[in-house]
């Protein structure tokens, strides 16, 4: 479970926000520009709080004094374009949080081929970032999240970035790989649509820096 | 006819940089150049310059990239002010450059005590010529490293973060690739800034035949003894490098884009 209480200056308004995300999905909705970004790098460990807390599991991450960096807190995070690393194949993209964490290169493969393989993309593990298609990259940049076996997973806005006809599929698509999961997903999104196909998964409102469940 | 006037100026003009260097290409036969390039003092002059500016690229690279990276990412007091101490060099007169080392890494100068307590002579020895090589030729490269850092996207280091990767280890397995073109081509020309040097190195090295008399200083002496072949044979080696780098800068800039 991830248990925040923070509060963070914007440019034009104050984040306050008390939420608790429990395993499985939640979605967190509103506007454009609210502090649903802010929140998730909160988590993440890319944004340092003003004040409060936020824990992980019972795990202390940020408290005022301490701030565990982002690379400590294994917490893993798609963003909004993905951010696949254009130099790396779709292979070493995927295998880059294994190798963070010393596992060793054959390991580090086999692993990553599993997970191209579930995700039906093992076809373009030699192949760059550029060279793929809005929905491959998608689905590159969610086998990269989760290879490692992340203790949580943040999505901003992932259908965002997709066209229209494949937005629709690649939905379906990530609906059904994070039902499997067993620990805290929070997804961003604006769209009804988003909301909508995660129907059954709690919902968290924010406007204006302000957090309603 | 304004047409005209334009194709003219420009043909001049090309023409006025290409002929005198292609006429250093003609002063000698190629037997006669051959000779020359393989004599003692050309040898000593080019083994001096290829070690010097080895060291001097060295060092550009291990004092230069975490400073050009602090410039592209960093936000602390006086980074404006850092930033244009580092152009400083390039605009510096060479010679003035010289003077300044020596007022403070000379016989007499500043650092002179805790040289003298350590038994270290920098004045007029090689590691001056790889001083003032580094001097003047870091900046081209702290310059382009820094615009290089600057054009990789945020999100590629948070990216790294989130999965795990420490700082050092995304700056070398993400920052530095994505800036590698701009890196290579600001060494590059560090590089060649550090082969022509000649003005601060004299003031500051010298002109002692193998210990600090590097090519561009040999091209000069040669003039002053009237042994111009000898000049003529270092000057060609040295237009063909430059030939080379301003090819390789070309090939460089396109990979950037």
């Amino acid at each position: 479970m991830i248990e925040l209480a923070i509060r963070k200056r914007l440019r034009s308004f104050e984040l306050q926000a008390t939420v608790a995300f429990d395993r499985g999905v939640t979605v967190l909705t509103g506007p454009s520009g609210v502090g649903k970004t802010t929140l998730l790098r909160t988590i993440a460990g890319l944004v340092r709080p003003d004040a409060g807390r936020v824990t992980l599991d019972g795990r202390v991450l940020d408290d005022g004094r301490a701030h565990v960096p982002a690379h400590r807190r294994d917490v893993a995070y798609v963003f909004q374009e993905y951010a696949l690393f254009p130099h790396l194949t779709v292979l070493d993209n995927v295998a880059f949080g294994l190798a963070a964490r010393g596992v060793g290169g054959g390991q580090r493969y086999a692993i990553a081929r599993t997970w191209l393989e579930r995700l039906g993309i093992a076809a373009l593990a030699a192949a760059r970032p550029r060279a793929l298609s809005g929905g491959e990259r998608q689905r590159v940049a969610l086998a990269r999240a989760l290879a490692w076996t992340p203790r949580a997973l943040l999505l901003d806005e992932p259908f965002a970035a997709l066209d229209p006809t494949t937005r629709a599929r690649v939905r379906g698509e990530v609906r059904e790989t994070l039902s499997t999961l067993d620990v805290p997903v929070v997804l961003v999104t604006h769209d009804a649509h988003d909301t909508a196909a995660f129907a059954g998964a709690p919902t968290v409102h924010i406007d204006r820096g302000r957090v309603s469940s | 006819m304004l047409r005209v006037a334009v194709v003219l100026a420009s043909a001049i003009f090309l023409a006025f940089i290409v002929v005198p260097l292609g006429s250093l290409y003609a002063h000698l036969s190629p037997d006669r150049f051959v000779a020359l390039v393989t004599s003692p003092p050309a040898l000593a002059a080019l083994r001096l310059s290829f070690l010097t500016t080895l060291a001097s690229l060295a060092l550009t690279l291990l004092l230069g990239t975490p400073l050009a990276y602090v410039l592209a990412r960093g936000r602390f007091p006086g980074r404006t002010l850092a930033d244009a101490a580092v152009d400083l060099p390039i605009v510096v007169p060479p010679a003035v450059a010289g003077l300044a080392l020596l007022f403070v890494f000379g016989t007499h100068g500043w650092a002179a005590p805790a040289l003298d307590a350590l038994h270290v002579r920098l004045a007029f020895t090689t590691a001056a010529v790889v001083l003032a090589q580094l001097f003047v030729g870091a900046p081209f490269y702290i310059r382009a490293a820094r615009t290089g850092f600057g054009s990789v996207e945020r999100v590629y280091e948070d990216a790294a973060a989130t999965l795990g990767s420490g700082p050092l280890r995304t700056f070398a397995l993400v920052t530095v690739p994505l800036a590698l073109p701009a890196l290579a081509g600001g060494a590059v020309l560090a590089w060649a800034r550090a082969l022509g040097e000649f003005g601060a190195t004299i003031m500051f090295a010298g002109n002692l035949p193998g210990v600090t008399q590097t090519m561009p200083i040999a091209v000069y002496l040669g003039l002053s003894s009237g042994d111009l072949d000898l000049s003529g044979a270092l000057a060609v080696v040295l237009v063909t490098v430059a030939l080379i780098i301003v090819v390789a800068a070309r090939v460089f800039e396109k990979r950037a884009v």
